[in-house]
């Protein structure tokens, strides 16, 4: 099972939604597939039509950034960041944090 | 006793004041867990909330609350554009409500409807094949910040009968629901290069009397303007203003020829003249203009005021609202003529709408 850690962004805006959860899915997109499943709307929350992952959404797979085709291992920590910014208004300066490893 | 409640859009949430008797003032929010909101409006049938919203982050939606501002959600289904057409809508604005439906405005430019209380939306319209679709998609020729279609205004009468503003190309009219549409900016001023003069004019705000469908007034990048006819041809009502340029206008709701603007320097700052704040009220329909200051700040207030940021309600003596890109909101319930702040420490505001609630 992929274990996977969404922004913290996210959880005013589905009821229930952890942190914290562990999928069982062949790519970053299955995930987030399954995800939008248990939580409708959820997927527009990270993809925009393409489908593609938003400007400021950054995924990584085991450390590494990840797109949606990513492919995922049974072992995988998949990390959702929202892009942090801060300092200037303008949005698309931002600096995305890789996760720390476990 | 009915409430008054005004609507503030902020860069970070929607806020809700309340007043009884327009007096006595409280400020709730922030809502839309402080998602930068465009527009919000109040639609008496329902009684439903709804704020147009984008984060840098998740994407665009509508915010909703049927219970003045307790719960909230939102959505965006259906708010998008197809996979394989090219456009990506970016932010939702110009919310209005009429005839049992929610229109929104969008860019990519277009217009998108609800039929079942913003739960799920559809593409009524993109304005495709009108002149200037070929580019007003194209970043390159977008200001900072562009809206697409930042203000749509429906006909009291008539559900397929709609005025929508392109940012920056102008306003334009259909009356079979979106199917075809016709630019309405004859007579406007444009102080640059047109390719086409039916449309390049930068309309700001459109406003129409609620006594008389044929008068529509305008704040324009390059100007005031009046429309005798339904918006057919336009007659620039500038002369008595301190500056041509504003965003913000309210129309009074009892008398078609008593207008409201909110004059402001062009150029980057978009401030209130001489840092001394002021609305500018005409009462025979823009031969005439006078200075309304009364509880204003007369020093040092650089304020800016958006397209959405003022507000008029259908009082007798009609009051008047508007709100700062710094943060204040001013209300006056003598149809301008003094003026309180009622807010002061607020993020930047957007917009404001006022509606009377139970």
């Amino acid at each position: 099972m992929a274990d996977v850690h969404l922004p913290s962004t996210l959880r005013p805006l589905f009821p229930d939604l952890p942190r914290q959860l562990e999928l069982e899915a062949g790519t970053v997109e299955e995930a987030i597939a399954q995800l939008d499943e248990r939580w409708p709307g959820l997927k527009d929350r990270l993809c925009e039509p393409g489908p593609a992952l938003r400007r400021h959404i950054n995924v990584y797979v085991d450390r590494e950034r990840a797109e949606l085709d990513a492919p995922l291992s049974k072992s995988s920590r998949v990390d959702v960041i929202a892009a942090i910014s801060g300092g200037c208004q303008e949005p698309s300066r931002h600096v995305a944090r890789a996760p720390r490893a476990r | 006793m009915p409430k008054t409640l005004l609507l503030i859009g902020t860069r970070k949430g929607l806020f809700l004041i309340e007043g009884e008797d327009r007096r006595d003032w409280t400020v709730r929010g922030p809502f839309c867990e402080g998602w930068p909101i465009y527009h919000a409006i109040h639609d008496p049938e329902s009684g439903t909330i709804y704020a147009a919203a984008a984060s840098e982050w998740h994407g665009a939606g509508v915010w909703r609350s049927g219970d003045l501002g307790e719960s909230w959600e939102l959505s965006s289904e259906g708010l998008s554009y197809e996979d394989d057409g090219g456009l990506k809508l970016s932010k939702v604005s110009g919310l209005t409500a009429a005839h049992g439906r929610l229109l929104a405005g969008a860019e990519s430019v277009g217009i998108f409807e609800s039929r079942d209380g913003g739960g799920a939306w559809s593409l009524l319209s993109t304005l495709e094949g009108q002149p200037g679709s070929e580019s007003w998609n194209d970043p390159g020729s977008q200001p900072p910040g562009h809206l697409g279609v930042p203000a749509i205004l429906p006909d009291a009468g008539d559900p397929k009968h709609l005025w929508a503003i392109v940012q920056g190309y102008g306003i334009f009219e259909t009356t079979d629901d979106g199917e075809t549409w016709t630019p309405r900016n004859k007579g406007l001023r444009a102080d640059w290069p047109l390719e086409n003069p039916e449309v390049g004019y930068c309309v700001h705000k459109l406003v129409r009397s609620p006594v008389d469908p044929e008068r529509f007034y305008q704040q324009n990048h390059v100007g005031m303007h009046r429309s005798d006819d339904g918006g057919h041809s336009w007659t620039e009502i500038t002369e008595g203003l301190p500056t041509e340029f504003g965003f913000a206008a309210a129309a009074h709701p009892h008398d078609r020829d008593t207008f409201y603007v909110i004059p402001l320097d062009p150029g980057h700052g978009r401030c209130m003249p001489e840092g001394q704040a002021a609305v500018w009220r005409t009462r025979d329909a823009g031969s005439k203009w006078e200075r309304l200051d009364r509880g204003l700040p007369e020093r040092d207030a650089h304020l800016g005021v958006l397209r959405e940021g003022m507000a008029i309600d259908a009082h007798d003596s009609p009051g008047l609202y508007f709100g700062t890109s710094t943060g204040q909101v001013f209300a006056s319930t003598d149809e301008g003529v003094s003026w309180d702040e009622i807010a002061s420490y607020l993020p930047g505001i957007s917009s404001v709408e006022v509606a009377t609630v139970a």
